[in-house]
């Protein structure tokens, strides 16, 4: 009896083990593998106080909001490099704008209000246009940053108005770091849009097969367009809360965070083909990217051993993932 | 018997003034399995996109359940019950069944969310109805081609079609695969549906087709009850009782005493090339006959080290070659003429010059330099020999009429002066006046001792060119036959289809 249940289980669990979709959990393993190394390699550093957590939280906030957005624009087969620099002129125009005493919500009117200015720009030359995003994103890009440059004359825009500041980024409520109940919400929303709405489902399907998502009756234009808006949107809140922290809007925030939030969303299992998309990966590649850089930081390595140390990890954590979904 | 449920009436159809459709009838009943035939270029097509939507006739009309409808898109054809079965184009490989099934249509939870269990459930009770064995949580892209056009097939089913057009639904499907799809065809048959079937396979046709309807030159010939008619007399319709003067065949001397320039020995690639040997005489031309999917493009691709070589021995003038690239295989003196020019057989935004020196730039070097004056004077000998209608070798080529562009793929490799030809339906797309010059070429390369493979769909071609052919089946060459021993394009025919 005992023998024949053995070859029963047997090859279903060998079976079970192979059909395992590594590539959906790999980023999950790698941020466990990341987290467990450094609280041992750190602990008499204090990498695993609370305290230096929610940094983590803090520091990686910015490129979770967006790497969202982000998730849903590589979702359908395109790329927003334009993240970054809107983030740095939204968190000009909203500073500006609480300057002239608009107060809280004029800020986030304004701020936002670009965001979605230039997401709209970037949809409609992709969708009305048909020029290709990475070329699309790539002008607006420096287009954007160059505006965030000139409008104040490179100057930052000091904020005094402490609620704004409270709210978007620099408050805590008890030990929760306000930054952390913005990333939750909006994920929560993220998630559930992607996964349960037929907007979600849309994207999903328009980067599958563009082709025959248009045969099966999907406005993949407007489904384009309304992903640029998103990235437009939270790239905009994403520069609020960079000044909110900061106490100031300022051309050079953003600066480089298009690679991260891509990074975060490919490392997280989203394919950059299109088709497959996940936001709860997204927002793990991205505090895997935050870790890295804290613990190299409390390491004591210099930013130019950080950058290389961090590429290197990226590479090798999407190659493993590639190589596993071959077997 | 009943009213049909489709009918086209007195369909015409111009392209550029040219007439593609000439007042073609045609109807479907409930219930029935209507081939739809003809040799390229019949109107089948053009046809079946006038009833999706694709295009709009010039004259005619189309009734529904005998009621005249309006169809301008392939959402009106939709909205008419008409669905097309497309082979890969119109499911998300990324979602799974029920994602696909239900796409823009799916049920929604009372907060407006997707209610999945609620597509799921649905999807399993039309599977279980259409007696397909899938899960609606199994993603596409993992499943065989054969299940995607069943989930095809159950999506069009659930959107009420009536009427299914399948375009050679069996052209990517295995044996068994096929055989599982014709059960459900009959099941569908027996539910009521109407079907379209249009493919060149007369056994198939003749297995589940109740009707045939044959088109030629863009006239219906014929609508005939199966059962009441024989291959023969299908085949007749088909090819017509004119033979094109054009393309007559002329018999050739080829020595048979020297050894062949190329040989190829027990070549297996994947599913599709199963053992194939074969010779060339120098100066010979071999032509492969076979229906689509049988493995003649999967053959040439092998040999000319684009599909990776299981097993097998490639032998080039008496030398053993070992091809595992094109570059190997341009190397060892073979050309291939793609089967697509436009994708892989030219550089479209670059010059007639540019295209024609490509294979043989390293053969072009004035030291570090590329010698110019040398490609120029290649490139204009060829246009001349080719006749090629260029007001310079510097236009570029995407501008060129497609016989043209034919003409500098072959130019090309002509360049490079192989021993061993190897061409893949190289007279698609092409005019007919370009098409005799396009013949010509081969039998004067013929004549100056190469040796040449021609694959090729259109028959008269293969009889005009070939000195001898393979008739190809499910990757094996079944039979050969010596073009003297054939009288008429309809004895070819009937060998193709003799399997």
């Amino acid at each position: 009896m005992q023998s024949r249940d053995i070859r029963v289980t047997g090859p279903s669990l060998l079976h079970s083990i192979k059909s395992f979709q590594w590539r959906d959990y790999i980023v999950y393993l790698a941020f466990v593998g990341v987290l467990i190394y450094f609280s041992i390699a750190l602990y008499d550093e204090g990498f695993l106080t609370t305290g230096n957590l929610l940094n983590i939280v803090r520091q990686t906030a910015t490129i979770s909001l967006m790497g969202l957005a982000m998730t849903f624009v590589i979702s359908t087969g395109e790329i927003d490099l334009s993240v970054g620099s809107i983030a740095a002129l939204s968190s000009l125009t909203g500073a500006l704008a609480l300057q002239s005493g608009f107060g809280i919500l004029g800020g986030l009117a304004a701020g936002v209000g670009t965001g979605l200015a230039i997401g709209l720009i970037n949809g409609l030359l992709v969708t009305k246009a048909a020029i290709p995003s990475f070329l699309v994103t790539l002008g607006s890009m420096g287009a954007v940053k160059g505006m965030a440059m000139w409008i104040t004359d490179t100057a930052p825009v000091p904020i005094i108005n402490d609620r704004f500041n409270f709210i978007f980024g620099a408050g805590d409520i008890g030990p929760i770091p306000v930054l952390l109940l913005w990333v939750l919400v909006f994920t929560v929303i993220a998630h559930v849009l992607l996964r349960k709405t037929s907007f979600g489902r849309q994207t999903l399907a328009t980067g599958g097969n563009e082709n025959a998502a248009k045969f099966s009756g999907v406005n993949t234009a407007r489904i384009k367009l309304l992903v640029f808006l998103g990235t437009g949107l939270m790239a905009g809140l994403s520069g609020l809360l960079y000044a909110g922290r900061m106490n100031a809007g300022r051309f050079s925030f953003g600066e480089g965070d298009e690679l991260s939030v891509i990074a975060a969303v490919i490392l997280g299992g989203t394919s950059l083909f299109g088709g497959v998309g996940t936001i709860i990966g997204t927002v793990v590649g991205a505090l895997m990217i935050g870790t890295i850089n804290n613990g190299l930081i409390i390491m004591g390595l210099d930013v130019s051993q950080q950058m290389m140390i961090k590429g290197l990890i990226i590479i090798l954590a999407v190659m493993f993932g590639k190589k596993a979904i071959k077997k | 018997m009943d009213r049909p449920i489709l009918e086209m009436r007195n369909i015409s159809k111009s392209f550029n003034g040219v007439k593609v459709l000439h007042d073609v009838n045609f109807s479907v009943n409930k219930g029935e399995v209507h081939a739809l035939m003809g040799g390229n270029g019949a109107g089948k097509s053009t046809l079946m996109k006038i009833l999706t939507g694709v295009y709009t006739a010039d004259k005619g009309e189309i009734l529904i359940e005998g009621k005249p409808v309006s169809i301008k898109s392939y959402e009106d054809a939709k909205a008419n019950k008409i669905s097309m079965i497309f082979q890969e184009f119109s499911l998300i490989p990324t979602l799974t069944v029920a994602q696909n099934i239900y796409l823009t249509r799916e049920s929604k939870t009372p907060l407006g969310l997707l209610d999945d269990k609620e597509n799921a459930r649905k999807t399993e009770k039309l599977l279980k109805e259409l007696g397909v064995d899938i899960k609606p949580s199994d993603i596409v892209q993992d499943l065989g081609v054969g299940y995607w056009q069943m989930t095809e097939i159950a999506k069009a089913l659930s959107q009420e079609a009536k009427v299914l057009i399948m375009d050679e639904p069996t052209s990517s499907l295995t044996k068994r695969e096929t055989e599982v799809l014709f059960s459900f065809i009959n099941q569908l048959k027996e539910k009521g549906y109407a079907i379209i079937y249009i493919s060149h396979r007369m056994d198939e046709i003749f297995r589940i087709c109740d009707r045939i309807t044959i088109l030629r030159d863009g006239r219906k010939i014929t609508t005939e009850v199966i059962k009441e008619t024989t291959l023969d007399t299908v085949i007749q319709h088909i090819v017509g009782a004119e033979f094109d003067k054009l393309f007559e065949w002329v018999e050739r001397d080829v020595p048979t005493d020297v050894p062949p320039a190329f040989e190829i020995r027990n070549v297996k690639a994947g599913t599709k090339v199963d053992d194939v040997s074969l010779k060339i005489q120098p100066g010979e031309i071999v032509g492969i006959a076979g229906l689509m999917g049988s493995g003649r493009t999967e053959l040439l691709r092998t040999i000319f080290g684009i599909d990776p070589m299981d097993s097998g021995e490639i032998y080039v003038n008496g030398k053993k070659r070992n091809i595992r690239s094109a570059r190997h295989a341009i190397d060892a003196g073979i050309a291939l003429i793609p089967e697509d020019r436009r994708l892989q057989g030219l550089v479209l935004q670059h010059s007639v010059k540019d295209n024609i020196i490509l294979p043989i730039l390293s053969k072009l070097k004035k030291g570090m330099l590329l010698d110019n004056k040398k490609a120029t004077e290649i490139s204009k000998r060829l246009v001349e020999r080719l006749n090629i209608k260029t007001e310079s070798i510097a236009k570029q080529s995407g501008l060129l009429s497609g016989g043209n562009q034919q003409k500098i793929v072959l130019a090309k490799w002509l360049a490079n002066d192989p021993d061993v030809l190897l061409l893949d339906e190289p007279t698609i797309g092409v005019d007919i006046g370009a098409k005799t010059e396009i013949i010509d070429i081969v039998r004067e390369l013929a004549a100056s001792g190469k040796a040449i493979l021609v694959v090729s769909s259109e028959l008269p071609e293969l009889l005009a060119l070939s000195d001898r052919l393979l008739i190809m089946h499910e990757g094996r060459i079944k039979r050969e036959i010596k073009r003297k021993e054939i009288q008429s394009e309809e004895e070819l025919q009937y060998a193709i289809q003799g399997y």
